[in-house]
């Protein structure tokens, strides 16, 4: 068996709306290892959530997907009936959602709404389910479980909820785990409790975990391999280090000189990215980046580029990489330069 | 940035109360905002930091009166206005300014955009006619939107754009002094150093004021001089931002920076990081004596039994901490 649990290929996804097809991811591939942590990155609007809405097969009217293959664990989920994915959603593939405050439902107690995957998928009883869901309460550092395990989403803190989310998720031992954006609406020092509780839970349950975000700290904390999108495409893919160190794409090297640094005493003025992202209902012919990018050529705004393959597994998206291009200055993303 | 105090913070209390019982007398109340001390410079940023419920917000909209303080107060430019008449206030409002959090929600979708940026003119008595018109285009250009865009409505723009209507709404008064509450977090990465400049770049053109207020410390610290740490309604800490990140001493103020992801893996591979426990307490019923004890890793007996006080430990760097101010602690 391949050691990718995930392959998504040539994925595409529109939104048919009144106004026209948005065409919100357009040709996304990549894939997850088993036991690795992969972070999608990108702004509001690069497609990160619509793709892994995708694979969960989520989407709702009017969103549909057009083309493309989302192989998990050797089979297509794209072309798989509903009634079949039932039965892999939560039990197989789980899913974080950003807002724990909207995610859970208001009239059922903690304690049932992690009881119910269990009953549907792996068919406990009552009362074994029951011992389930507070296990899985202490696993993600809930106190006292047996007592919290009836009580209210609203009973619980923010933090709390999200440590619930997490419990659901993880209740039925799915092999992928899909985060998008989980720790986007909590403080900082609740949002570092749960980064540290999923690396463990990582090492614990080996699963399998895409965490979306758009905060690179996130990123550089908790992952392996990196996937930047950005208007509906993956820019750059890499390992960790790759991308943050030797990025190649300028939309890459242009997040990493907008963000400031906590660590470094002297503050050096940011450099933004000019412009705002592209509108996917009328996408733009070459580059989606083209309008935005200090280096665009005449072929950017015609073609989109092929991708350049590096070692690691490092690719990217840019003309800059063709032989015949200028030579720009090779950027060395977040590490300092010597001085 | 000279030494003159444009604003100075005296023991503000700001309580909400909770009615309760059949008459509605009250018997509790939030105190969301519990003898916060602290002092702004004229042409500096203070940043406001620390974590929802801790007061940042409410105290940025006490100071501009848009709440009535329950106590304490504010003296702008030398003159006290947390207890000033509401008809003499006109005049404060004009030099105090406010930019919103949701870009959205803070602009009225029925009106166009020159009508919003008109309308501080308008009630100040500032422009009339040509010259109104004038002003308005002026202001689209400071913050880098063209007079094109006077015609059209909210919607018609990104959060981005929204947030410049914003800003030039909050400069059509040509205020001194200017409240930034959370003004980038509902933005995209890219964007967010875009705002940011030229709110810098303001500052430094029109020597503007500002309260920073955020719960991002990265773009904190990058855009204030000092910076005040603020926890369950109190404030914790307060130093220029250098040696805030330096070497902050409230247990909590380490816990916030150690907390932050840094984007760098190297340096997060290596790094030691404080994870404190549990969440924030609630501010109805708050920890007796330091309300950080429940969650502080050093709490000892008498930080329950008294509140410690914010004391000056170097130059402009202030600390409430009994571990920090007792010597025998």
């Amino acid at each position: 068996m391949s050691k990718n649990i995930l392959e998504v290929k040539d994925l595409k996804t529109s939104f048919y709306t009144h106004l026209g097809e948005v065409q919100a991811v357009r040709g996304v591939s990549f894939n997850v290892e088993k036991g690795q942590i992969l972070g999608i990155v990108g702004e509001s609007g690069s497609g990160k959530s619509v793709t892994s809405m995708s694979v969960m097969r989520l989407l709702q009217f009017p969103g549909k997907i057009k083309s493309g293959e989302i192989f998990f664990q050797g089979e297509d989920l794209a072309k798989k009936p509903e009634k079949e994915m039932l039965g892999i959603r939560g039990d197989k593939i789980a899913m974080i959602f950003q807002d724990p405050m909207t995610s859970l439902n208001p009239v059922y107690t903690i304690g049932n709404q992690i009881i119910e995957g269990l009953k549907l998928h792996r068919g406990l009883d009552k009362n074994e389910a029951r011992k389930e869901a507070i296990k899985m309460l202490d696993l993600v550092g809930i106190p006292a479980p047996e007592e919290r395990v009836d009580n209210y989403p609203h009973e619980f803190s923010g933090g709390m909820r999200q440590r619930a989310m997490i419990a659901i998720a993880l209740a039925c031992e799915p092999d992928l785990l899909i985060a998008d954006e989980p720790t986007t609406a909590l403080d900082v020092t609740i949002q570092a409790q749960i980064l540290e509780l999923l690396r463990d839970l990582k090492d614990k349950v080996e699963t399998s975990i895409i965490l979306i975000t758009h905060d690179l700290g996130v990123v550089a904390d908790l992952c392996s391999r990196v996937v930047v999108m950005y208007g509906g495409l993956v820019m750059e893919e890499g390992n960790i280090d790759d991308i943050f160190y030797q990025p190649r794409h300028p939309y890459t090297m242009g997040l990493l000189k907008s963000i400031p640094r906590l660590d470094i005493e002297e503050d050096e003025k940011l450099v933004p990215i000019p412009g705002s992202p592209p509108d996917l209902l009328k996408p733009p012919v070459g580059c989606p980046f083209a309008s935005r990018c200090p280096y665009t050529m005449k072929i950017c705004l015609d073609e989109f580029p092929e991708y350049t393959h590096e070692q690691n597994g490092h690719r990217s998206a840019c003309w800059l990489n063709h032989p015949d291009a200028p030579k720009i200055k090779v950027s060395t993303g977040v590490r300092r330069e010597a001085r | 940035m000279s030494n003159e105090i444009l604003l100075e913070v005296k023991n503000l209390k700001k309580y909400f109360p909770i009615r309760k019982g059949f008459f509605g007398n009250t018997s509790i109340a939030v105190k969301a905002v519990d003898d916060v001390s602290f002092s702004i410079k004229k042409g500096e940023t203070f940043g406001l930091v620390g974590e929802s419920g801790c007061g940042k917000s409410t105290t940025g909209r006490t100071l501009i009166r848009l709440y009535e303080p329950t106590a304490g107060d504010i003296i702008f430019g030398g003159v006290n206005i947390a207890k000033m008449k509401e008809s003499d206030l006109m005049e404060y409002r004009k030099r105090i300014q406010m930019i919103f959090q949701d870009p959205y929600a803070s602009l009225n979708t029925r009106m166009t955009v020159a009508d919003i940026i008109g309308e501080p003119l308008d009630i100040h008595g500032l422009a009339k006619g040509a010259e109104r018109q004038q002003r308005i285009f002026d202001l689209l250009e400071t913050v880098g939107l063209s007079k094109d865009h006077a015609s059209r409505y909210p919607h018609e723009f990104s959060g981005g754009q929204r947030q410049r209507i914003g800003i030039a709404r909050a400069l059509a008064v040509d205020p001194e002094f200017i409240i930034c509450d959370e003004p980038i977090s509902a933005l995209d990465v890219s964007i967010q150093a875009q705002v940011v400049n030229m709110l810098e770049d303001l500052q430094k053109e029109r020597g503007l004021t500002y309260l920073f207020i955020a719960h991002d410390l990265s773009m904190v610290k990058y855009i204030s001089d000092r910076i005040g740490v603020m926890y369950l309604g109190k404030m914790a800490e307060i130093a220029p931002s250098d040696k805030l990140y330096a070497e902050p001493k409230h247990p909590y103020a380490q816990a916030l920076l150690s907390a932050i992801p840094i984007p760098d893996p190297e340096i997060m591979r290596n790094s030691n990081r404080i994870i404190i426990e549990g969440d924030v307490p609630s501010p109805i019923n708050p920890p007796s004596g330091c309300t950080f004890r429940t969650r502080c890793p050093y709490a000892k007996d008498m930080c329950s039994e008294v509140m410690p006080n914010l004391v000056e430990i170097s130059d402009d760097h202030w600390v409430a901490c009994h571990k920090v101010n007792n010597p025998n602690f």
